[in-house]
């Protein structure tokens, strides 16, 4: 080894050990911004280092080097345009995105080895990890912009199931097979590659397509565990470190937020991807018979909260969708001026990406320590006077507790042993599991039908003439 | 299997229960921008992407070059910021 390689090694050490702090300075929200800044510089000197080595080396062509740094240049011009432009409420797209570009790279780099080599010269020991890096690379790739289309709203967020899914998602998992194993068993050449990659890009569609978008936490955290395999693979592939801890690392943090997120729906991963239930997303437009419904008007609620000692929140995608964070900060912050004692309940799979609500209240300058999360809420209701669900379905309905319903033994947020609950709702439109949600028809609940941003500004303004 | 090999899948191996161990301890309110500073951390394959220009000479290459550099550059890059950008948001009472 040389001394610049016994440097890049030891830097790739450092940058390691950054990441590993970095996360491990996650665990609370005063440091957390901390470690991501020790992250990025774990990042840099593993940049810097890399780039001295190709400084040192001779065998990088000075037109390989112009286009690396053009590529560079570009992708980090448009990864930091996205990140400082896009609103808040973009986020689990932009998150998603830039999962797909790292699954590209890897998969390109797993292409490119294959590509180089000269027939029957590959060793099984760097084919095998080039073939799954090529095959988990693509299907992340496409299966995230799919994600992100449907986040948008560019594709349907409602599951999209065509006629003989089944059959073409398995001719493509058998294509994968026959082609991944001909490649990861060194065999080369363009034609085979191309067979795979386009099926691996193909089969990411058709995996992401009919989940629908209440599921989108579950697929957001398991494609961002799968970019992480596709670099630790991609590291296997060209013998570097650096690449194969911080993958393992990624993959590692992505399995647990895919599980967590699946246990908080009382699904299994494989239930999930194979294709969602129901076919209503968030506030579909099937209208139930509001027959023994109490509806509220805006005045009543207003008394209910303005009066009550404890109040607590429960937001759900309803909230993002209607950009409403500000205006139900705006309410919380006039509640507790009175002295009443305001706290936010989140269920961990509210929104679209895991801790969606999180973010979202803290862009509307909520504390993080009145954000509680579903084991910490639920013994507290009981002590509650008033809950307050905004936007919120399936996550607060009791039929979860009994055997027999599309969502039982889903872990809801107990809303019903509150004294009273307020729903805010535009309509008693089904949730994304499709059933009725016996909250609604629950005696102490009053029903006021309004979007999210309108009827909490309603609310506020209510509270100040009211009570003000 | 040579002994590299082996070296790189200890690796593998106790860089997944590492990360298993570190993250599992993550509050849920922290769940955002955990997935998207992990997410920025997978950008390191910007420096494969910068590794394997050693070995590109054709056009065919150059062009595969170029998509992975600027797709793990994006990673990066937007990846970081856009978690500070998340981060920067949360904040305690006082």
């Amino acid at each position: 080894m040389t001394t610049i390689d016994v440097v890049a090694r030891l830097a790739y050490l450092g940058a390691a050990t950054c990441f590993v702090l970095g996360l491990h300075l996650m665990n609370s929200p005063a440091t957390a911004r901390r470690g991501n800044r020790l992250s990025a510089g774990g990042m840099l000197l593993a940049v810097a280092a890399t780039a001295g080595l190709l400084a040192d080396s001779t065998a990088a062509t000075p037109t390989a080097l112009w286009v690396l740094a053009a590529g560079v240049a570009v992708g980090a011009a448009a990864g930091l345009y996205g990140a400082r432009r896009a609103p808040t409420t973009s986020m689990p797209q932009l998150v998603s995105i830039f999962n797909a570009a790292g699954g590209g790279a890897a998969a390109l780099i797993g292409l490119h080895e294959v590509l180089r080599a000269t027939a029957g010269s590959l060793p099984v020991r760097v084919a095998t990890p080039a073939a799954l890096d090529i095959v988990i690379g693509a299907v992340t790739l496409s299966g995230s912009l799919i994600a992100s289309g449907k986040l948008h709203g560019v594709i349907t967020g409602r599951p999209l199931v065509f006629p003989g899914v089944r059959a073409v998602n398995a001719g493509l998992g058998l294509a994968i097979a026959a082609a991944g194993g001909y490649v990861a068993t060194g065999h080369t050449g363009l034609p085979v590659v191309l067979v795979l990659s386009v099926a691996a890009l193909a089969f990411g569609v058709t995996m992401v397509l009919p989940i629908g978008g209440a599921d989108m936490p579950v697929v957001i955290s398991l494609l961002n565990a799968f970019t992480g395999t596709a670099v630790a693979m991609a590291g296997f592939v060209i013998g570097n470190t650096g690449l194969i801890i911080a993958g393992a690392l990624v993959g590692a943090s992505g399995t647990i937020l895919t599980k967590l997120m699946a246990d908080a729906m009382n699904r299994s991963i494989m239930n999930i991807v194979v294709g969602g239930f129901g076919a209503a997303d968030s506030d579909g437009s099937v209208v139930a018979a509001k027959a023994s419904v109490r509806e509220l008007s805006v005045d009543d609620a207003a008394i209910q909260l303005a009066y009550a000692s404890r109040v607590v929140i429960v937001p759900g995608y309803g909230l993002a969708a209607a950009q409403a964070q500000h205006s139900v900060n705006e309410l919380a912050t006039m509640l507790q001026s009175r002295g009443v004692d305001v706290t936010y309940a989140i269920h961990p799979v509210a929104g679209r990406m895991p801790g969606h609500m999180n973010v979202l209240l803290a862009e509307a300058n909520v504390p993080y320590d009145q954000m509680r999360d579903m084991d910490e809420a639920n013994p507290d209701f009981a002590r509650t006077d008033v809950v307050l669900v905004v936007g919120a379905n399936d996550i607060v309905n009791p039929a979860a507790r009994r055997a027999g319903t599309a969502i039982s033994g889903m872990p809801i947020l107990d809303v019903d042993r509150a004294t009273s609950v307020i729903v805010i709702k535009r309509s008693m439109g089904y949730g994304y599991a499709g059933i009725d949600n016996e909250l609604y028809t629950d005696p102490k609940t009053g029903m006021l039908f309004s979007d999210a941003k309108v009827g909490l500004t309603a609310l506020t303004s209510a509270v100040k003439t009211l009570v003000g | 299997m040579n002994a590299e090999l082996i070296a790189d899948l200890s690796l593998f191996v106790l860089g997944l229960l590492v990360g298993f161990e570190v993250i599992s301890k993550v509050p849920a309110t922290l769940h955002t921008p955990l997935m998207s500073g992990a997410n920025a951390i997978h950008g390191v394959v910007l420096i494969g992407v910068m590794l394997i220009a050693t070995t590109v000479d054709s056009i065919a290459g150059y062009v595969l070059l170029f998509g992975a550099a600027a797709f793990a550059a994006g990673n990066v890059v937007g990846g970081y910021v856009v978690t500070d950008r998340m981060l920067a948001m949360f904040r305690s009472r006082s």
